[in-house]
């Protein structure tokens, strides 16, 4: 019997279902990955980097052969140089929380997620400062404007590489290359620190020619690997002394000490790391390399030519972003005049079998960027698996969505006028 | 030429494996082995080398930043 599910209380086929989240996290996954998994799991199991059998050192190959698929996509300078966590937003709270000190200053942007911004506000209220760069309401972001806003106690810029609103791709390298040339010495250029959850596997990233100092990434999005996976890429001009660790504890390295290790990548990874899952990672990396991130650039870039057009041309339906795909990821926002997006994303599911994500998207200021908070939007995620068939499917089922509602308020502005007509009759 | 082996101590276990992967590379024999409890205490494993190797064991992973805790004969 064919795996299928049921949205509602009517079953689909899975081949049926169209799955447009994949900004909340990628499906289905390669099977290179599964079969990673399971192999580790049944024939590997043993825990990496903590004992000297040579089930132990094949547990810990896994993992560093993790490190080095990463390295490879990312053009880090040494694969110790990749720290593993649980995901983007650990990474991230590690950076934030280890790095900063009451009275330094942060530069970020208005289309931040939470998982930068709720760690940002906490470090605000123990005296660290925050500048906040306006983006215009398409997303886009002006090099110059973060340039203008860096102060001489600036010690990060923290930018996302991509809205997971609106998929608007930030200009992060021209960040670099202008806040490096524009400071003069002796004051230390502030560390680049880009999010990429959004773009890591489907946007062509090189930390070295870009400028990044420190890359967080999510490994269950593009990198096609299992939800738990994430990290960090840290660049060599970050001073590890002043990075503090998240968490201190077990790493199977200096156990005659009580002292935490002060070299990468132990410093950072105390606890068992997640092997099963960084077998997967390894697997969906190895993927995007083979088929190459700019060639799933350039098909996710037609896709989205395709849903963007195919939606602006629909009457009642906004689009928001820059309508360029060359300028974003395969993530569409829009909305339709007279349905709440809830109302829009329950009846994708229930009618359509369409699996989208509305609301916020836990990105509030990105909203209020763009002209939707509170509302929120209706999101369209395409990834690696997504055809054009499913696009055509998807905009026929919003035209029908839309068509509804027009024709809803036609016939209750038709009610309403021949209300007031009675009225005056009688 | 000098017979025997000894180990290569390291920093952890990622930086064993990188070294291995740098070693085979260069076509010098190697193998992962808990560290012995008379050098050290640690639980970890280290890179187990001939004798006759270690001059260029030691170039090799100079060269590609594997830092050396200490080697030991053994």
């Amino acid at each position: 019997m064919p795996a299928s599910l049921r949205p509602g209380d009517w079953e689909v086929p899975l081949d049926e279902v169209i799955y447009f989240d994949n900004a909340a996290t990628s499906w289905p996954k390669p099977p290179e990955v599964t079969e990673a998994m399971v192999r580790f799991l049944n024939e590997i199991g043993a825990n990496p980097g903590r004992s000297g059998h040579r089930m132990a050192v094949e547990a810990g190959r896994v993992v560093y052969e993790a490190r080095e698929a990463i390295a490879e996509l990312f053009n880090a300078p040494d694969p110790l140089r990749v720290v593993f966590g649980s995901n983007a937003t650990e990474a991230l709270n590690l950076v934030l929380r280890g790095y900063l000190r009451p009275g330094d200053h942060v530069v970020t942007s208005s289309v931040e997620h939470n998982a930068v911004m709720r760690p940002l506000r906490a470090l605000e209220r123990q005296g660290v400062e925050i500048t906040v760069v306006g983006c215009a309401p398409d997303g886009t972001l002006d090099p110059a404007d973060v340039l203008a806003a860096i102060r001489s106690n600036t010690v990060l810029v923290v930018l996302n590489h991509a809205s997971n609103v609106v998929g608007t791709i930030l200009p992060v390298a021209e960040v670099a290359a202008q806040v490096r040339a524009q400071l003069i010495a002796p004051l230390p250029a502030p560390l680049l620190v880009v999010d990429a959850a959004q773009t890591a596997g489907a946007v062509p990233i090189d930390v070295q020619a870009d400028g990044i100092d420190l890359l967080v990434f999510t490994g269950h999005k593009s990198l096609h690997g299992p939800t738990g996976t994430g990290g960090l890429v840290i660049g060599e001009r970050v001073d590890l002394a002043r990075l503090e660790p998240l968490k201190r504890g077990g790493t199977g390295s200096r156990s005659e000490h009580e002292e935490q290790p002060d070299f990468l990548p132990d410093k950072y990874e105390s606890g068992t790391v997640n092997a099963v899952g960084l077998a997967g990672l390894t697997a969906g990396v190895r993927w995007v390399l083979k088929q190459g991130v700019e060639a799933i650039r350039a098909r996710e870039e037609a896709l989205t030519r395709r849903l963007i057009d195919g939606l602006r041309a629909i009457p009642g339906v906004t689009v928001y972003g820059t309508l360029d795909p060359a300028r974003q990821t395969a993530t569409v926002s829009f909305s339709i005049a007279g349905m709440e997006p809830s109302e829009v994303g329950l009846r994708l599911d229930e009618e359509f079998a369409i699996m989208c994500r509305v609301g916020l998207h836990c990105a509030p200021a990105a909203h209020r960027t763009i002209g939707t908070f509170p509302t929120g939007t209706v999101r369209f995620s395409l990834g690696a698996f997504n055809t054009a068939e499913e696009v055509d499917r998807a905009l026929e089922a919003v035209e029908r969505l839309a068509g509804d509602t027009r024709r809803r308020t036609h016939s209750a502005r038709r009610m309403m006028h021949q209300a007031g007509y009675e009225q005056q009759g009688g | 030429m000098e017979e025997g082996y000894a180990v290569v101590l390291v920093y952890s276990t990622a930086h064993a494996l990188k070294a291995e992967k740098a070693l085979q590379r260069a076509g010098l024999s190697c193998k992962l082995i808990p560290v012995p409890r008379h050098i050290s205490s640690d639980c970890g494993v280290c890179v187990r080398i001939h004798r006759a190797d270690q001059e260029e064991v030691l170039e090799v992973l100079e060269t590609v930043g594997v830092g050396i805790e200490g080697v030991h004969n053994i």
